[in-house]
């Protein structure tokens, strides 16, 4: 072995060759194929893997969306009904990429809760959640941005009350909103930059989305149990178990995706964004897409500019903290009773808040929404604090393979696959 | 280390018979293989020109005002198309060329649907920069026809390549007459 080369395990010659210079087959051997992976996955466990395919299917057809998309107030709106109408497959293109958003939206709700109900958010994992959380924050600015792009109704009414958000902040909010502008209102260079952002974004998803993924892969991932994996016994490799698992969910993920493209493309749009934008007049029922009806309701709750806007931003920025308002030290809710429940609640009362966010702002949806505001808040500020200390929570299993296999494991009974081995399989 | 190369890791293990697996392995990956060909589909299609483009792939000339000897450019398809209305002498110039002297042997009479009329797509051949030779001014090269500025390519009357890098002559695009003095390029 020549001095400074990596010690690769492949016999392929040209893929040694790459290998002892650059090992990246090793290092997709060592993340992805024998990489340990703790043996009890339920199918919550795929929604990373979801996450991660659309957000290849939304830059791929955004990048052939742009070669085709004109950022200029005057020709936005027809260059998109130009995709629609002209392009070879343009509709099917802008309905992937529009509903690809939902998508993808609904895939990261499910991956947040599973880290939420399996409490995937705990020491050691603190970072990684942190790290998830940036993650929906990009997504949350990169589909507003996108939204924007086709210039209708929605899009520039959505622009003018969500840029307004920011005139909230004192002293320098209106400052803030004319610098996102880079005018008086929104126009022709807001749609100039937020098309240049919106192109951006997502290559920074990718960056923080490597990171989610470097940092998971030094704690492991956690599981149903929520207790760590104990050795060999516990694991499965990545590969063949989990891709071919994913695989299973990937299948069913394009299947609902199908539906909604190919039967209700416009299901969980506006018809009011095919008129195109008109400055001088607002649309008489403006709500934003789906994914944001529940902090928009939270913001319609407070009937105060800066706290409705500081309670929206709340409402995501406690996420960060979640790990240490948590103070259980049980991470699974299958061995906390009370919590569960209370987490169930707080699940229905997510949903609540975003029927109300697609509500008028009149009674009783305001109503409703104040109180759902307090139980959101309540939940992560008082019951987390709390119940750490008052519930006692079921008692663990011993370790995952006892919890799986029952009597066998400690039989020894039946083919234990290596995982934590840093041999790869042999073909079966 | 050649030499270890044989000895090292457990991929790529020749000798097995052929087993079920095999065949799921392949039927999945001839699946997989059709999906990805499906998906990847509409995004290489939309990439050529779209309909709004190939409406616009037809350009009406009206060649009456166009006399002896005068040259016209009209865009087809966002190029320029040279009509020429050829005097006898150029026309007869281009038909007394022997075949032996071209470097892409084409008559002149195969390459004219109507005389004096010649119609050619106006982008050289070599790497598709506009010749010269239209206007009364222009250098026409040593031929009468064209000159090419970028890399010196020559085409004669009939403009067809004589000299320079150029490996074929302008092309003749798909044209009609739709009256006497009315044509249609595209």
């Amino acid at each position: 072995m020549a001095s400074g080369l990596h010690d690769s395990q492949f016999t392929n010659p040209v893929i040694r060759w790459i290998d002892q210079r650059m090992p990246v087959f090793t290092m997709v051997q060592k993340e992805y194929g024998t990489f340990p992976t703790p043996r009890n996955f339920n199918y919550l466990w795929n929604f990373g893997a979801l996450a991660m395919v659309n957000l290849v299917i939304m830059i791929v057809t955004g990048v052939v969306l742009a070669m085709n998309y004109t950022p200029h107030v005057t020709m936005a709106f027809d260059s998109v009904e130009r995709i629609m109408r002209d392009v070879h497959f343009g509709w099917l293109l802008r309905y992937a990429h529009a509903n690809g958003a939902s998508m993808f939206f609904m895939v990261v709700y499910v991956h947040i809760w599973r880290g939420m109900y399996y409490g995937s958010f705990k020491a050691p994992r603190e970072l990684l959640w942190m790290l998830g959380v940036v993650i929906f924050l990009l997504m949350m600015a990169t589909a507003f941005m996108g939204y924007v792009l086709p210039w209708g109704q929605m899009s520039f009414w959505g622009a003018t009350v969500i840029t307004n958000l920011f005139s909230a902040i004192p002293l320098v909010g209106n400052t803030i909103v004319t610098f996102l502008w880079g005018g008086f209102s929104v126009d022709n260079p807001t749609l100039n930059r937020f098309f240049s952002l919106h192109y951006l974004l997502p290559f920074m998803i990718v960056g923080v989305v490597f990171l989610h993924i470097a940092a998971l892969h030094i704690t492991g991932s956690n599981n149903p149990l929520g207790i760590e994996p104990n050795g060999p016994q516990d694991t499965l490799p990545f590969h063949p178990y989990y891709t071919i698992k994913d695989s299973v969910g990937i299948v069913v993920y394009l299947m609902v995706f199908a539906v909604l493209v190919f039967f209700i493309p416009n299901y969980l749009g506006h018809a009011d964004n095919y008129i195109p934008a008109n400055p001088m007049a607002t649309p008489t029922h403006i709500v934003p897409e789906w994914y944001f009806l529940p902090y928009y309701a939270i913001l319609r709750a407070v009937p105060n500019k800066l706290g409705g806007v500081a309670l929206m931003g709340g409402s995501i920025l406690v996420l960060f903290v979640l790990p240490w308002l948590d103070t259980s030290k049980v991470r699974s809710m299958r061995f906390r009773p009370i919590t569960r429940v209370l987490f169930f609640l707080w699940t229905i009362n997510f949903f609540v808040l975003l029927s109300m966010g697609g509500k008028p702002a009149e009674q009783p949806y305001v109503l409703i929404s104040q109180i759902c505001t307090v139980i959101y808040f309540a939940y992560f500020l008082v019951v987390l604090p709390l119940m750490g200390r008052l519930e006692r929570p079921l008692p663990l299993p011993e370790s995952i393979a006892i919890a799986v296999l029952g009597k066998r494991a400690t039989l020894g009974a039946g083919p234990i696959p290596g995982g934590a081995t840093a041999k790869p399989m042999e073909k079966a | 280390m050649a030499e270890s190369l044989a000895s090292h890791g457990t991929h790529g293990d020749a000798s097995h018979d052929v087993t079920k697996r095999d065949f799921l392995k392949l039927t999945t990956a001839a699946f997989a293989a059709i999906g990805v060909g499906a998906m990847a589909w509409p995004f290489v299609a939309s990439l050529a020109p779209a309909r709004d483009v190939l409406a616009l792939s037809s350009t009406d000339v009206d060649v009456g005002p166009v006399t002896v000897g005068q040259a016209i450019t009209v865009v087809w398809r966002g190029k320029p198309v040279f009509v020429r209305h050829r005097t006898p002498e150029e026309i007869a110039a281009a038909r007394a060329v022997p075949m032996s002297d071209l470097r892409d042997p084409q008559t002149d009479q195969s390459r004219i649907i109507r005389d004096p009329w010649l119609v050619v797509v106006g982008v050289c051949t070599h790497l598709g920069c506009i010749p010269l030779g239209q206007k009364p001014t222009d250098p026409k090269g040593d031929f009468g026809g064209w000159f090419c500025p970028c890399h010196g390519s020559h085409y004669d009357t009939s403009a067809r390549v004589r000299k320079g890098p150029a490996p074929l002559n302008l092309l003749v695009p798909a044209y009609a007459f739709t009256s006497d003095r009315a044509l249609r390029i595209g």
